[in-house]
């Protein structure tokens, strides 16, 4: 069976064991771009939720939460409150939740813990990192990944809603817990809440087959369903070469795993649990511990820095202040401290009928925007670059970090050796983060300066679609060696380097050039001028150095 | 939400525990802050503490519960003035809470009904001889967070906005949590909290089992749970109290004093506060333990929470800021 089938029937079974246990499962992460699977998938879950409604990103705390109905206030002459969506018994669905920043994220992680929203499906159509907030991921019981599923998969199975019933009581024994606990210690799943959520699940899986003790196969169905797009290590990693696991291992895992449960074994051997979750890892598993080292989370959403507009993204509470010709007047606001002085200022004022509102009245409505700074480092890792460099170039990331509070600056940093350019650090304000990923960076091989000014060029125009203002700060001898393509070629690599230098100057990104070779390079200055960038060239630089050019060119 | 998840049945996290201790017993302290991954069972330790305070005596109905007739504000009211016991208030400060919430406002119904003109009280004031907590305080608003900057500095909320002029006393202990990864927090709010902890998920597999067991437990029965673990909730409270009355009389020493300037001056640690805190926190300990006097122990064990956070911040320190206490608390005290 392909991977995309498994993932449709995981999805399924997913949704009966959501349906049948909202309050313990929490809900359910669908990752999957629009499109024939998803709205199969929509119109399941409209039929399989008693209720549904809609959560989007931009939604004010008022609609969510509630607040006063000023109308109602008004007419009856007493306060009357206005319910927010939460209040309503019935399953959530947050859409486009990549979009989602993490102030609403950790309301509705809340609202999630405390049994207000129950059960959550989260919509994330998120593309390569982006994802929806790892805080509200985590409180939710089911990840699934739609991505690989095919037209033909949807019409193989049927999905079944679990009966309407109270569930029984499944007991676990100790040795249960402790499986599924040793289960995701090795696949490096840290947070408890996962252990939690694969026992809630196995005892739902058990109450709906009628149990009432839980079975190896119940324990088998939970791990599989929870830990492995939660997993962030491959267990007994060092010697298992990696080509060998995502394929050839997965049908022997499943059929080992069945022989298992049809020998009828009261639980099951805990390296044949690991090889059916190792099966069901997604299929781009490795490249991602590679591109990203031993860590949690698969992107920095680092929120908590948004800036207020007036004009544009998620609306704020609503503040007082005066006409400029440029806010918007938040009316409800404005009428509702206008209305308490009614009675007051119509006594003063006996003539006038009309309701009067005085300039201190009027609130603006406030928005919140993301609209940082992004620094890119592009920094040549490879053998030419001395080694020394690199470790230069990590203290500047670092320091410019530091004062990222200040600044409000986020960083990434993209290494070049070898073939290709690689991201090292995705967009990040997180120092803790930061100095996780720099300690795994390594230097060496030849200098693909094209495949460098590549991924920086995607990664700018990716923060450019998200409302960032990109920078690129360039550290490198200039000596490329390697083109686009991968081949060994000084002159291809020349022309290959300029060419994506043109594209990057294309989109309007500032940027500056380090020449950090002993003695300055022409060519590099050359490229430079192509970039539009200004070229420094800096023999001796070190880690203050590099930070203090680059603020001297940011602050231009 | 209904019952809390008892205290004492929170395995490991003895730094978080012991932290959240050392505030019940001296609020002098000053507040606890909880940074550390997801899942770890930072707003479930929080949650916990509010069953394990002792009771406070306030005049029934006081807005800002307040000792004695002489404190309550007049603007709350009272007609009757009735103490009683009641449990400390711990208040949670949500996300997106609007200014108003929080210093308090027009009283919008008697103003809309009886044209009057009328305080309704806050949060801040509700949180008064309590405890203020913010779940993941690293995303709280720019304008709040300088809001209670002030008032956690002057234990004062001052209000002065349509039309009202009140102030009442605020006096809080504010107890924050958030995951580091998600934003750094400012250094000035960071400056509030008395003592940092951060915390990982259990290194062995027996705590992680022992984890998911107890929580599952709690969630099957919790009133089975809460009354096998209550004796030991209630040990733990009844040491707090009788720590609290023991503070006055833990001696300290010249030498513990001149302990704790040397660590401070080693560490470089930013001001007074520190050292303040670091004894604070030490007798505290002290008290907890049943000691009569501050020991070099005592100061080991809390130099980290008192200290970690009040370092100036190295970028090319690839330690962390507790291994740097740690390291200089080895040299000084050996």
């Amino acid at each position: 069976m392909t991977q995309g089938f498994d993932n449709w029937v995981k999805t399924l079974l997913a949704l009966r064991l959501l349906r049948a246990n909202p309050n313990g499962l929490k809900g359910l992460v669908i990752r999957a771009r629009s499109g024939p699977i998803r709205d199969r998938l929509i119109e399941i879950i409209q039929n399989a939720a008693p209720a549904l409604y809609k959560i989007y990103p931009n939604m004010s705390d008022e609609q969510l939460f509630g607040g006063l109905d000023l109308v109602q206030t008004l007419q009856k002459q007493k306060l009357v409150y206005a319910q927010g969506l939460l209040a309503r018994s019935a399953w959530a669905q947050l859409c486009m939740a990549e979009r989602c920043d993490g102030g609403l994220a950790a309301k509705l992680g809340q609202a999630l813990d405390d049994g207000r929203i129950a059960p959550l499906i989260v919509f994330d159509e998120g593309k390569d990192e982006e994802t929806a907030p790892q805080a509200l991921r985590d409180r939710v019981g089911f990840w699934v990944d739609l991505e690989d599923v095919s037209l033909a998969d949807l019409e193989m199975v049927k999905f079944e809603p679990a009966p309407k019933a109270q569930l029984a009581v499944v007991s676990a024994r100790p040795e249960d817990i402790a499986a599924l606990v040793d289960l995701a210690a090795r696949f490096g799943i840290h947070s408890a809440r996962a252990a939690q959520f694969a026992l809630t699940c196995a005892r739902t899986h058990a109450a709906l087959a009628g149990r009432n003790a839980l079975s190896a196969e119940d324990i088998e169905i939970a791990a599989t369903l929870i830990y492995p797009s939660r997993a962030t290590l491959m267990p007994e990693a060092p010697e298992a070469p990696p080509e060998q696991t995502p394929e050839p291992e997965q049908d022997s895992a499943q059929e080992q795993a069945k022989s298992a449960q049809d020998s009828g074994l009261s639980a099951l051997p805990q390296e044949l649990l690991i090889e059916a979750v190792k099966a069901l890892l997604p299929s781009d598993f490795l490249s991602r511990l590679v591109s990203t080292g031993a860590q949690r989370s698969a992107v920095g959403t680092g929120a908590g820095n948004s800036r207020k507009s007036k004009t544009r993204g998620r609306p704020a509470p609503s503040r007082p202040g005066r006409l400029d010709g440029q806010s918007r007047v938040d009316v409800i606001a404005t009428l509702r401290s206008a209305a308490p002085w009614q009675k007051l200022r119509a006594a003063r004022k006996p003539q006038r009928s009309t309701i009067m509102i005085f300039p201190s009245d009027i609130h603006f409505k406030r928005y919140e925007q993301r609209a940082e700074r992004l620094v890119i480092f592009i920094v040549d890792a490879s053998g030419s670059a001395a080694m020394a460099r690199l470790a230069e170039a990590k203290g500047a990331v670092e320091l410019l970090l530091a004062e990222a509070y200040a600044r409000r600056d986020y960083v990434a940093l993209i290494a070049f050796r070898g073939a290709s350019g690689n991201l090292m650090l995705p967009p990040t304000r997180s120092l803790v983060q930061t100095k996780r990923r720099l300690s795994a960076l390594a230097g060496g091989g030849g200098t693909p300066l094209a495949g460098g000014l590549q991924a920086a060029g995607i990664l700018a125009q990716k923060a450019l679609s998200q409302g960032k203002t990109p920078v690129l700060a360039l550290l490198t001898d200039g000596r490329t060696n390697i083109s686009l393509d991968g081949s060994a070629d000084r002159q291809k690599a020349a022309e290959d380097a300029a060419l994506m230098a043109g594209w990057i100057s294309g989109l309007g990104i500032k940027s500056v050039v380090m020449d950090v070779a002993r003695s300055p390079n022409p060519a590099l200055a050359d490229l430079a001028q192509t970039l539009r960038a200004e070229y420094y060239p800096m023999p001796r630089a070190d880690a203050h150095g590099l930070t203090q050019t680059v603020h001297r060119v940011l602050d231009n | 939400m209904t019952e809390a998840f008892p205290f004492a049945a929170i395995v490991g996290q003895d730094n978080m525990k012991m932290a959240m201790i050392l505030t019940a017993v001296d609020p002098k302290i000053g507040g606890v802050l909880v940074f550390g991954d997801r899942g770890t069972g930072k707003s479930t330790a929080v949650r916990a503490l509010a069953a394990l305070l002792p009771q406070i005596t306030a005049i029934k109905g006081c807005p800002i519960n307040a000792e004695t007739i002489k404190d309550v504000p007049e603007w709350a009211e009272l007609t009757r003035f009735e103490p009683h016991q009641r449990a400390t208030p711990v208040i949670d400060l949500p996300l997106g809470v609007s200014e108003d919430r929080v210093t308090g406002a027009l009283d919008i119904e008697r103003a809309l009904t009886q044209g009057e003109k009328a305080f309704q009280p806050g949060l801040l004031a509700h949180a008064n001889r309590g405890y203020l907590y913010i779940d993941e305080v690293n995303l709280l608003e720019d304008h709040i967070v300088d809001l209670l900057l002030d008032v956690a500095q002057s234990g004062e909320n001052l209000v002065e906005r349509e039309g009202l002029s009140i102030r009442h006393p605020a006096r809080f202990v504010l107890v924050g949590s958030g995951n580091p990864e998600e934003g750094e927090l400012r250094p000035q709010l960071l400056d509030r909290f008395g003592l940092s902890v951060e915390v990982t998920s259990p290194k062995t597999i027996e705590e992680r089992i022992s984890v998911i067991e107890r929580r599952d437990a709690f969630d099957q029965n919790p009133k089975r749970f809460l009354s096998k673990w209550k004796r030991q909730e209630l040990n733990v409270r009844a040491a707090i109290i009788d720590a609290r009355t023991a503070l006055a009389k833990i001696k300290k020493t010249k030498a513990v004093l001149r302990d704790c300037a040397e660590l401070c001056l080693a560490l470089g640690a930013d001001g007074l506060r520190g050292e303040l805190t670091l004894l604070r926190a030490s007798r505290a300990l002290a008290a907890y333990e049943g000691q009569t006097s501050i020991q070099r122990a005592h100061l080991q064990a809390v130099a980290p929470l008192a200290l970690s956070h009040r370092l100036r911040r190295d970028p090319l320190d690839e330690a962390g800021s507790s291994a740097r206490v740690a390291r200089v608390v080895e040299d000084v005290l050996g």
